[in-house]
């Protein structure tokens, strides 16, 4: 199960539509461990394309030293289908690999960048294997950072 | 000659469970192979059939990305830090 904040998903969901019709992706990183999502960091698709989407490997490595730095490890790795639905498509998996991230699908493909209903949804994908899991939100704690 | 060599996630079964392991070599390539003396299995992780870099591999060599140093001829000397991270990539597309 991902249990995240409601903001969390509102940045995703936010990102995803402002990218649109190209892929939005980006990372919430969390303390090690923790299995707990919190620095939203959206991320740019270097390939600015409606069918694919990669990190600048430049950015890649400023990404992972920072979170190095403050001990954080990629929890939710998150991008946007715009004209298919929110589920793992071959290339997803087979380039999935960070075994303890929530790979989060969002679809923009019934509002492109307008409001409306959105599909958001999450898995695990290890060694080739997809398993979908329920997602918990829940609401912005007060003492949170 | 040392090197340090940081190991993503993914790749630590390879090497138990170490963030960072050492080796020597005066290019990329000549420090996979002693990684794979290392740690065996490290190498087809980061090599495919052909013996060039998976596409899915990013390596940096003191933070460049070795695409841009030559690939496994980037040269290393004692002292430098090589930083191993899978891609992150993906998309609606079937590559197939």
């Amino acid at each position: 199960m991902l249990e995240i904040r409601a903001d969390l998903v509102d940045a995703m969901v936010a990102h995803a539509r402002a990218d649109h019709p190209d892929e939005a992706c980006g990372v919430i990183a969390g303390p090690v461990g923790s299995d707990r999502p919190v620095r939203f960091i959206p991320m740019v698709n270097a390939a600015r394309s409606p069918t694919f989407y990669e990190f600048d490997s430049l950015d890649l490595l400023r990404l992972y030293r920072d979170m190095d730095d403050r001990d954080e490890e990629p929890v939710v790795i998150y991008h946007s289908h715009t004209a298919t639905e929110a589920y793992p498509s071959r290339t997803d998996v087979s380039y999935a690999s960070e075994p303890h991230a929530h790979y989060v699908l969002v679809s923009t493909r019934e509002t492109g960048s307008e409001d409306g209903p959105y599909e958001l949804r999450s898995y695990r994908i290890v060694d080739g294997q997809i398993t979908e899991e329920e997602v918990r939100v829940v609401g912005v704690a007060p003492s949170t950072e | 000659m040392a090197i340090e060599v940081r190991i993503p996630t993914i790749l630590r079964p390879y090497t138990g469970d170490a963030k960072t392991v050492e080796a020597s070599g005066d290019s990329l390539a000549a420090v996979i192979d002693d990684l794979e003396t290392r740690h065996p299995g490290l190498r087809e992780r980061l090599l495919d059939d052909d013996g060039s870099l998976r596409r899915f591999v990013n390596i940096y060599v003191n933070d460049e990305d070795v695409r841009f140093m030559g690939g496994l001829e980037a040269p290393v000397s004692d002292g430098s830090s090589i930083t191993i991270l899978p891609a992150v990539a993906g998309g609606s597309a079937d590559l197939g």
